[in-house]
């Protein structure tokens, strides 16, 4: 495979929450995203994704780890080494409502990207710009010069997608970019994406909690519970072959829109809430929750490792799932 | 089958600065004693306004009933005074709504709310109350529901909020339980027990539920009949079987397309819908799907079409069912 463009190594992000306890919301994870592909985030309210994504770009000042982007370690940077990076990242948020300033035209915020790295010339330029970006994501011309109110959920999000691709970055962070969509706008907004991945080459860290849509969307998956990465694969390969039983459990509690399959499928029903990330045991995260949780699982957290090719487990019985041998517990 | 809840012609609207927004335009339907149905549609499409309707909960003025009936064990809910409903609301019709943080009293403990109804409608004295919450919070599975009763609702997770929702829903045991997307806010590890709860209530209970949503999956999962609402009406009805399988209006055909499937290949495209919804404060005059429908013909933009019925408990309002019609492609192009 070719070289990474970002390789992700053990990033933590930890937050003082007063009374001398941490909240480890990103607690080590790792892993490489490959030019143009999309490496989907999964995992519960709470574990951590949409700051790992954060903390990826760092717009979230790390705890620890580095990240490498095209070989250069981004949290080593200076603040003005910083912002010329920052072109390469963009980022689309989750609210469409609360990420557009509404008291800015169209055009202001498409432009504004342009205007904070003064990329172009003469306003003919900046002008053209927008207007070349509006046309990219399926809006025209006219649509420069209103507000943001005066657009529909779906409209908005693909302003928000506009002012991300203004500077031609190479790595978009999509924040839950879909969640706050109906299903039939949703489509139109992946659709979109997955067509400007093809035309411009971009790489996309998807973070999503619709298990079917970052399936749908991902070339490969990582599922993360709190603040660990439990399990990475290809989609394919995590979707039909999952390891770890929180990615067994997650998978099987997904509703399929199918009245027949739905009904005869194996749910695996968890017990209980996520924990919380305050100040979290040194185990495995996912122990008291586990259905194959034994006494191994009760002590040190178990490795990240890659079980089978490509596809990486953390989990002390992973082999033993993996050839049949463990047995549920509860 | 026996009804108990009917819904003839109904429609409301809401009068605004600009005029009147017709949120509902003449929906009919019936739920049977112990069935789920599922009310599915987009935003906007009136099926939350249809089911507030069912409870007299939507503040009048501007919401106003401009025709229909909504017949529950006989009795015409749309006549029914303030003092009337209060004896209908909580006793024997009952709503979950989507939001558990902002429809929970954050100022009173959880057992006090539960209590309320009791004390209300039953004319419990306080402990008997009190015992029957306990009761309740542990058939929704609250774990220690003694010490819980006793706690505010900031003190409960997601999960356990909805739970307390559920059970102060299901309290005084009502015929009817309106639940307005109750799962969309919580983890699919946590709707997968909500959703598993009810059917156990139900079960128990024989409660019938009309379920508002958006996700297929949950319908596909729940319920005995689906109805697709759009544009303040009525699209198509049937038994789940029939909509999955065999959807006969073009928005309940693409309304499936555009959810990507667990067993889908990454290859295909979804089926998007281009456009939006109509706005519905100039409602259009004919089918309300003419403007995003691939199919449309130059009738539908003036006429709305009928009901046809492909079985006793399917039909779809679509004018491709027309003998003139080249017919709908049969099955789904999902």
């Amino acid at each position: 495979m070719a070289e990474p463009l970002i390789s992700v190594r053990n990033v933590k992000k930890y937050f003082d929450v007063g009374g001398g306890k941490t909240l480890k919301a990103v607690d080590g994870i790792s892993f490489d995203i490959y030019p143009g592909e999309t490496f989907g985030l999964v995992g519960e309210s709470g574990c951590g994704k949409s700051t790992a994504g954060r903390t990826i770009i760092r717009l979230y000042e790390p705890s620890g780890g580095q990240v490498l982007f095209n070989g250069k370690s981004v949290y080593d940077l200076s603040s003005r080494e910083m912002q010329e990076v920052r072109k390469d990242f963009q980022m689309i948020f989750q609210d469409p409502y609360a990420s557009l300033n509404p008291r800015m035209t169209v055009e202001d915020i498409i432009a504004e990207p342009l205007d904070i790295h003064k990329a172009y010339k003469s306003h003919a330029e900046r002008h053209n710009r927008v207007i070349e970006l509006l046309k990219l994501v399926g809006l025209n011309e006219e649509h420069a010069s209103r507000f943001p109110h005066e657009f529909s959920g779906g409209q908005r999000q693909r302003i928000g997608i506009a002012r991300a691709l203004a500077l031609n970055p190479k790595f978009i962070v999509c924040d839950e970019p879909i969640s706050a969509l109906d299903v039939s706008i949703q489509a139109q907004v992946v659709n979109l994406l997955k067509e400007l991945q093809e035309e411009m080459g971009i790489t996309y860290l998807f973070i999503a909690h619709d298990l079917s849509m970052v399936r749908y969307i991902s070339d490969r998956v990582g599922v993360m519970y709190l603040g660990h990465m439990m399990e990475l694969a290809k989609s394919e390969e995590l979707y039909e072959n999952p390891i770890h039983p929180y990615t067994k459990a997650l998978l099987s509690a997904i509703p399929i829109p199918d009245p027949e399959v739905q009904r005869s499928r194996h749910r695996i029903m968890l017990e209980g809430d996520v924990p919380s990330p305050i100040d979290p045991a040194d185990t495995c995260r996912f122990v008291d929750r586990c259905p194959y949780a034994i006494e191994q699982c009760k002590g040190k957290a178990p490795e990240f490792t890659e079980i089978v090719k490509d596809h990486y487990v953390a989990c002390h019985r992973a082999k033993d799932i993996l050839e049949g041998k463990a047995k549920p517990t509860k | 089958m026996e009804k108990l809840l009917e819904v003839k012609d109904l429609a409301v609207s809401f009068q605004t600065f600009f005029g009147e927004v017709e949120a509902v335009r003449g929906v009919s339907f019936h739920v049977n004693k112990g069935e789920t149905v599922a009310l599915v549609g987009e935003s906007g499409c009136g099926k939350s306004v249809t089911a507030s309707s069912i409870m007299q909960l939507l503040p009048m003025p501007p919401a106003f009933y401009k025709r229909g009936q909504i017949l529950f064990e006989g009795e015409d809910i749309v006549q029914k005074s303030e003092k009337e409903m209060q004896k209908i609301r909580g006793n024997k019709i009952s709503m979950i709504f989507q939001d558990p943080m902002t429809s929970l009293n954050p100022t009173m403990r959880i057992g006090n709310q539960i209590v309320e109804g009791l004390i209300k409608h039953q004319k419990l004295s306080k402990t008997e109350a009190e015992k029957k919450a306990i009761e309740m919070l542990n058939l929704v599975s609250v774990p220690q529901p003694e010490k819980r009763i006793r706690q505010y609702p900031h003190e409960f997770s997601g999960g356990m909020r909805q739970r307390a929702m559920i059970a102060l829903a299901m309290v005084s045991n009502p015929e009817l339980l309106i639940a307005d997307e109750p799962t969309t806010a919580l983890d699919v590890t946590v709707q997968a027990q909500i959703l598993d709860l009810m059917k156990q209530i139900q079960d128990k209970l024989g409660t019938s539920i009309i379920l508002i949503t958006h996700d297929l999956g949950v319908v596909a999962d729940m319920c005995d009949r689906v109805i697709v609402m759009y544009g303040g009406q009525l699209m198509e009805e049937g038994t789940v079987y029939e909509i999955f399988k065999n959807p006969k209006h073009p928005y309940t055909r693409k309304l499936l397309g555009s959810v990507p499937r667990l067993d889908m290949s990454r290859s295909e495209m979804l089926h998007s819908i281009e456009g939006t919804p109509p706005d519905l404060y100039k409602p259009p005059k004919g089918c309300p799907f003419y403007d995003r429908c691939d199919e449309a013909m130059i009738i539908c933009k003036d006429h709305m079409p009928q009901r046809d019925y492909h079985t006793d408990t399917h039909y779809s309002c679509c004018w491709l069912n027309h003998p003139m019609a080249k017919g709908v492609a049969e099955g789904s192009e999902a």
